[in-house]
């Protein structure tokens, strides 16, 4: 039996999800057919589409559906950055912080080499805080040319929160679109779409306990959006593509669960957290926890993330080491192929190359419990020992 | 009896360390499937399947690992492929000689980085699908032999390596042939079981060393000269060429007197390709350095036979090393096209006795 570590990666469907999923996967309609099975279909849509917007505190018109986090980022950061070129061939500039998901980074770098974007990047500070007053100093020197703003809620890496609702108020002051990948935050931290501001925010289902495959954009009704797949029509024109009943089904289920037991779960998640980080550290191996993070803050960080740093061994030793041991976590960095590399994330923080090294992120989620903290800090000392001695080894 | 080890086995995504992967697993052994990454752009994708590193041959070896039922990881080795095989490849032909990088990546990389970091984990061993024996000795040494396969012996670019990495290493294939271990793929189900083989270097897929050289080092003209020192044309750069050579000169043959013409030597300082007639690349007489060996170091003068080349014929010779470490090897009967930079390797019968880097040659025997 193994200890599951890495729920920011994604996390076990919730029992109620999964149920709803497979009932609703058993029906047969398109709901985009006019028929009984149809419109049997489109209600189960419909239904998810205000449950979605009712627990996420946005219109149901706002929930544009998508096949996931990535797709929904992709879709706010292109199509945004197309409509607002179409409308004004000045506006290239897409500002976002250094240390975006890649779901984020990649559309802006393809902008870049592709259609003429100029990247302004935010870069964070030691916490991966991205600073208000530089949003400002930015958007006072070149709003005119800015085609939009895009920055996560919640890091994925080190689960740094962001002041969103401070940088979509520069932002609107501004007049340019605010876009945020709020995937790590919703289920974990209070996430409203319309106090918070912003005109577009990208939602995933697997990460809070529904299905893999599903998303949605949340779209204030004035966001112009060039889609991206063009087909059928549906979802408003932006997003054609038969929807997946089933999922988006599932995917309200998940999300209105994990919206109504948010607040004990934030803090049940939290203090298991604290109780790793302190552990970890209080081995005395040298492991520090990056970002920064208070004992108890359960809203600057998130809840479920422990990020560590374990000097003068390899992240992918450890991860090796513990996943032998049975302990699944992950390094936390971008893979490509299977390779680990240092984290931009990391880097972006002014962490050295070295430093980012030896990350390990720890990801707690709903079925998390004390004795998977246990699990961990038992086979942690072993496990560094070793990973350091490879690491001596191949030097 | 035989102890349970934990071993990884390194898994190219080929049909050979497929097999070698499972006969690790059959014989019990705790198996861990490890795919080098190797290539400086992870995210290649080619159509062959004649590399070393696409993102199709780490899938492919995924996918055997899976069948197995063992844990598989990549590992990133490209940083040290890079410095210890590449640039010294770059660096070998840019100093006029002919490297086998597979010999320096077998040494420095999959017996040396690879090997470190699995024994530094916890593992006992590596097992790679390499064509070659290794049979323990009544004394209990661990001797490196040829495969039974002559055809696919692959003893030659293992002669780098001595007894402390011997005694971590298997080669599982050794005692059969290819078509043998192809049709084992096949009937274990495995999906790389019609794989091609890669014959290429595995970092130029293209087989085009020249190109690939000519990227790293620039264009550097220069002169095709007689052994007379009589200019008969130009070349793009030295480091294209190697000793032996015949095609791809770019001389006019009616100028000289009809015969074929070899490169003779590569002489990189005046950046000159010396040409002459096949008579003149009869080797005698080979000096060699960074000598390697794989069992006990040889003493005063021993009888051998030598190979030069990885499917190269083995020639009788008598070796000495001398007090520099220097490897004299004095062969029985000459071997046509020997390049510096080369690797010869020794043998005692099917035994691997060692191997040296060639830095000279002579048409004639050394008296000493």
């Amino acid at each position: 039996m193994s200890t599951y570590l890495d729920h920011a990666a994604t996390t076990p469907m919730a029992p109620a999800a999964l149920e709803a999923y497979a009932a609703a996967l058993a029906e047969v309609g398109n709901p985009s057919s006019l028929h009984t099975s149809g419109r049997r279909a489109r209600a189960l849509v419909e239904e998810a589409r205000e449950r979605i917007g009712s627990a996420l505190d946005a219109r149901p018109s706002e929930v544009i559906f998508t096949s996931g986090g990535t797709e929904a980022d992709n879709l706010a950061v292109k199509g945004t950055f197309r409509a607002r070129v179409a409308a004004d061939h000045s506006r290239r500039m897409v500002i976002a912080s250094g240390i975006e998901h890649h779901a984020v980074l990649d559309p802006i770098e393809y902008l870049v080499a592709a259609e003429g974007a100029a990247p302004s990047w935010l870069e964070p500070d030691r916490c991966g805080h991205v600073s208000v007053d530089d949003l400002t100093a930015t958007l006072a020197r070149s709003a005119a040319q800015a085609a939009l703003i895009t920055v996560m809620w919640a890091n994925n890496e080190v689960g740094t929160v962001q002041p969103i609702a401070e940088l979509a108020e520069v932002a609107r002051a501004h007049g340019v679109p605010f876009h945020t990948d709020a995937v790590q935050a919703v289920g974990h931290l209070p996430v409203s779409f319309a106090d918070s501001g912003v005109d577009l925010m990208t939602v995933t289902a697997h990460k809070l306990g529904g299905p893999v495959g599903v998303g949605a954009l949340l779209a204030r009704r004035d966001a112009t959006l060039v889609p991206l797949s063009h087909g059928g029509g549906q979802e408003r024109q932006v997003r054609s593509g038969t929807l997946d009943a089933a999922g988006v089904h599932a995917f309200a289920v998940a999300l209105d669960d994990a919206v109504r037991v948010r607040d004990v779960e934030a803090k049940r998640l939290g203090a298991l957290r604290d109780r790793l980080i302190e552990g970890a550290i209080g081995l005395d191996l040298g492991i520090t926890v990056s970002g920064c993070w208070t004992p108890g803050d359960i809203e600057g960080r998130l809840p479920g993330n422990a990020h560590l740093l374990v000097p003068d061994a390899e992240g992918d030793s450890l991860l090796y080491l513990l996943d032998a041991a049975g302990v699944e976590v992950s390094t936390g960095s971008a893979c490509q192929a299977g390779v680990p590399r240092p984290s931009h994330v990391l880097l972006a923080m002014g962490y050295t190359e070295r430093e980012a090294r030896g990350a390990i992120r720890v990801s707690l989620g709903w079925s998390s419990s004390d004795a998977d903290v246990d699990a961990f800090l038992g086979a942690l000392p072993g496990v560094v020992e070793r990973a350091r001695r490879a690491s001596q080894r191949a030097r | 009896m035989t102890a349970r080890l934990r071993v990884v086995a390194a898994m190219s995504g080929g049909v050979d360390s497929a097999v070698a992967a499972s006969r690790m697993v059959e014989a019990g052994h705790e198996v861990v499937g490890v795919h080098l990454a190797l290539s400086q752009s992870a995210a290649t994708l080619r159509e062959s399947a004649r590399g070393c590193c696409t993102i199709e041959d780490a899938g492919d070896a995924r996918r055997v690992a899976d069948r197995l039922g063992i844990p598989f990881y990549v590992w990133d080795m490209a940083e040290r492929f890079r410095e210890d095989v590449m640039e010294d490849f770059v660096a070998e032909y840019a100093a006029g000689r002919t490297p086998n990088p597979c010999l320096r990546c077998n040494e420095k990389i999959k017996f040396a980085a690879l090997l470190d970091k699995a024994l530094g984990l916890g593992f006992d061993a590596v097992a790679t699908g390499h064509y070659a024996q290794i049979v323990q000795a009544a004394d209990g040494r661990r001797e490196l032999h040829r495969a039974v396969d002559a055809a696919k012996d692959q003893s030659y670019v293992l002669g780098v390596l001595d007894e402390d990495q011997l005694v971590h290493a298997f080669f599982p294939l050794g005692d059969t042939t290819k078509p043998a271990i192809r049709e084992e793929a096949a009937a274990r189900g495995f999906s790389v079981a019609k794989k091609p083989d890669s014959h290429d270097i595995c970092f130029i897929p293209d087989g085009d060393t020249r190109g690939f050289l000519a990227g790293r080092l620039g264009e550097q003209p220069g002169e095709l000269v007689t052994t007379d020192g009589e200019v008969v044309g130009t070349h793009a750069g030295a480091f294209g060429f190697t000793v032996g050579q015949r095609r791809g000169l770019g001389i006019d043959r009616s100028r000289l007197d009809g015969e074929p013409r070899y490169v003779v030597d590569v002489d990189a300082p005046t950046n000159r390709v010396v040409i002459g007639t096949a008579e003149l690349l009869g080797v005698r007489q080979i000096t060699g350095e960074h000598a390697r060996w794989c069992g006990p170091v040889p003493i005063g003068t021993i009888r051998a036979g030598a190979q030069v080349r990885a499917h190269g014929e083995e020639v009788g010779c008598a070796a000495y090393q001398g007090p520099a470490g220097e490897l004299e090897v004095t062969l029985d009967a000459p071997i046509r096209g020997v390049a510096p930079g080369q690797s010869v390797v020794l043998y005692d019968g099917t035994r691997v006795i060692g191997s040296a880097t060639i830095s000279s040659t002579r048409a004639h025997p050394q008296s000493r």
